[in-house]
């Protein structure tokens, strides 16, 4: 099958309501909040933003006391909780469409290398020497912000270090922050 | 066979470049644009470079653009990539740091899809994720995951590395288990490099080839090993190996460059480079 006709095939599939298995929904995530009122200003923020964002019903499981949900790029979650966290709105959860059971990695791997440790949070790797706290090396991971966030880390304190999450915009953005915080939990300052 | 690599810089400035690429010592020149060799993409090209030299060949074509993340960059590539498509003649395309989009990579499929001789396809980092998330991952020659990735691209549920679930373990005596997986799903290239303690090449068919030695443990938390790799494999598909073999004698010739350089943790890729013409040399005599 070419490429013209799976495509056109996902769509009818999608139109007869059966599974929807391409990167659409994939790629696309729910932010469930408290309050209704959160839910629209989210909105308008995560707008003028210039964030792609639908306010939608959330589905029966998650519901947690709003009726509505505001469904966004998954791939700029680092980036829709940055703009949120700034006027200090915080969701109460943030999910995958796709699968509304997924959950983020949360299991850390830690290896010793004698003088270096590295902590890894999916596919995002860290890693300092122990003798400073500096970060040495950033290894792993496919978005764009993982070669820059690289460059503004390492070389750094892992304490006068800037926390990925205020400069990264994509999940390895967000991984690296988590195996970010693991670290500084493994090397307590 | 022409060859051309597409992906980022972290630079918001840098302007979108087509160019073929230069390395001299640590910097690569392209056009009047100079980028200093460090991971993601300019460590891929660099290594493409070398392994160029090595090989006789012409070194790639570049299509770069700046991009810390936000994504325009990447955009603004793909845009340019779809509308100039008819004057690409490159017979191995490599794609590798962008922004993950679904819909500019199906623009790109379709683009593709129309041609009578198809280029030799690799993807590797962000483009390997999107190319498993449009559905379309057998389109594709090759994919360099390491085995995060690995545990994502099995995980048919998993719209990114980041969710990926905890069932599948990213453990590295899995791995062929997960590439089993990810074939059953078709949410694999046709062949699989898996970069890792191990590293493995594989097809839907079979496990071909498993490259353990030499074991440099400390190449791991070393930002741009792997695109060294990928570096290297591209250059020996547009030399005219064949899509496995090459990734067999690039994982090779990787792990000795690593041996040579004899890194520690704190290395950066621009220091095991030099050692990579000799490691290729070393491969292929043998």
């Amino acid at each position: 099958m070419n490429v013209l006709t799976k495509i056109i095939s996902m769509f009818r599939e999608s139109d007869q309501g059966l599974s929807f298995d391409s990167g659409n929904l994939s790629g696309r995530g729910i932010l469930i909040f408290h309050h209704t009122s959160e839910v629209i200003r989210a909105e308008t923020l995560l707008k003028e933003a210039g964030l792609d964002v639908k306010v939608k019903g959330p589905p029966p499981e998650v519901r947690s006391g709003c009726d509505l949900a505001i469904e966004f790029p998954l791939l700029l979650e680092l980036k829709v909780l940055r703009v949120l966290s700034k006027s200090k709105i915080r969701p109460l959860q943030v999910l995958p469409l796709q699968d509304l059971l997924l959950e983020p990695v949360s299991l850390f791997q830690v290896k010793n290398f004698g003088d270096y440790l590295m902590v890894r949070a999916a596919n995002m790797k860290i890693t300092v020497s122990k003798k400073d706290a500096r970060i040495v090396n950033v290894s792993g991971g496919g978005c764009p912000d993982v070669p820059f966030l690289a460059d503004q880390l390492v070389g750094k304190g892992l304490y006068e270090a800037p926390e990925p999450r205020t400069l990264g915009h994509t999940l390895c953005g967000y991984a690296l922050q988590l195996a970010f915080e693991e670290l500084r939990r493994q090397c307590p300052g | 066979m022409s060859w051309l690599i597409i992906g980022t810089v972290p630079y918001e400035s840098f302007p979108l470049v087509l160019s073929q690429c230069r390395l001299a010592g640590n910097q690569l020149h392209l056009n009047s644009e100079t980028v200093s060799v460090s991971r993601g993409t300019p460590a891929l090209l660099a290594a493409a470079c070398l392994g160029a030299e090595v090989l006789g060949l012409q070194p790639p074509t570049a299509m770069l653009v700046g991009d810390t993340g936000r994504g325009e960059g990447s955009v603004r590539l793909y845009r340019h990539l779809v509308e100039t498509f008819s004057e690409r003649s490159e017979k191995v395309l490599v794609f590798h740091y962008l922004q993950p989009d679904v819909d500019w990579h199906n623009r790109i499929l379709l683009k593709l899809d129309d041609l009578s001789n198809r280029p030799i396809l690799v993807a590797d980092a962000g483009y390997m994720y999107v190319a498993k998330m449009s559905g379309f991952s057998l389109s594709y020659d090759l994919f360099t995951p390491d085995v995060g990735e690995m545990a994502f691209l099995a995980d048919e549920s998993a719209p990114h590395p980041f969710y990926t679930r905890g069932f599948l373990l990213q453990d590295e005596e899995r791995v062929p288990e997960l590439i089993q997986r990810a074939y059953e799903n078709d949410n694999a290239a046709r062949c699989l490099l898996v970069k890792g303690r191990s590293d493995y090449v594989a097809s839907a068919a079979k496990i071909i080839s498993k490259i353990s030695e030499p074991c440099v443990a400390t190449m791991e938390p070393i930002g741009g090993t792997g695109d060294t790799l990928t570096g290297i494999v591209a250059a020996m598909i547009a030399y005219g190996y064949s899509v496995p073999y090459a990734a067999t004698t690039a994982a090779r010739a990787n792990r000795i460059m690593g041996l040579l350089a004899n890194p520690t943790p704190a290395f950066s890729v621009a220091q095991l480079l030099p050692a990579l013409p000799k490691a290729l040399e070393t491969v292929l005599a043998s």
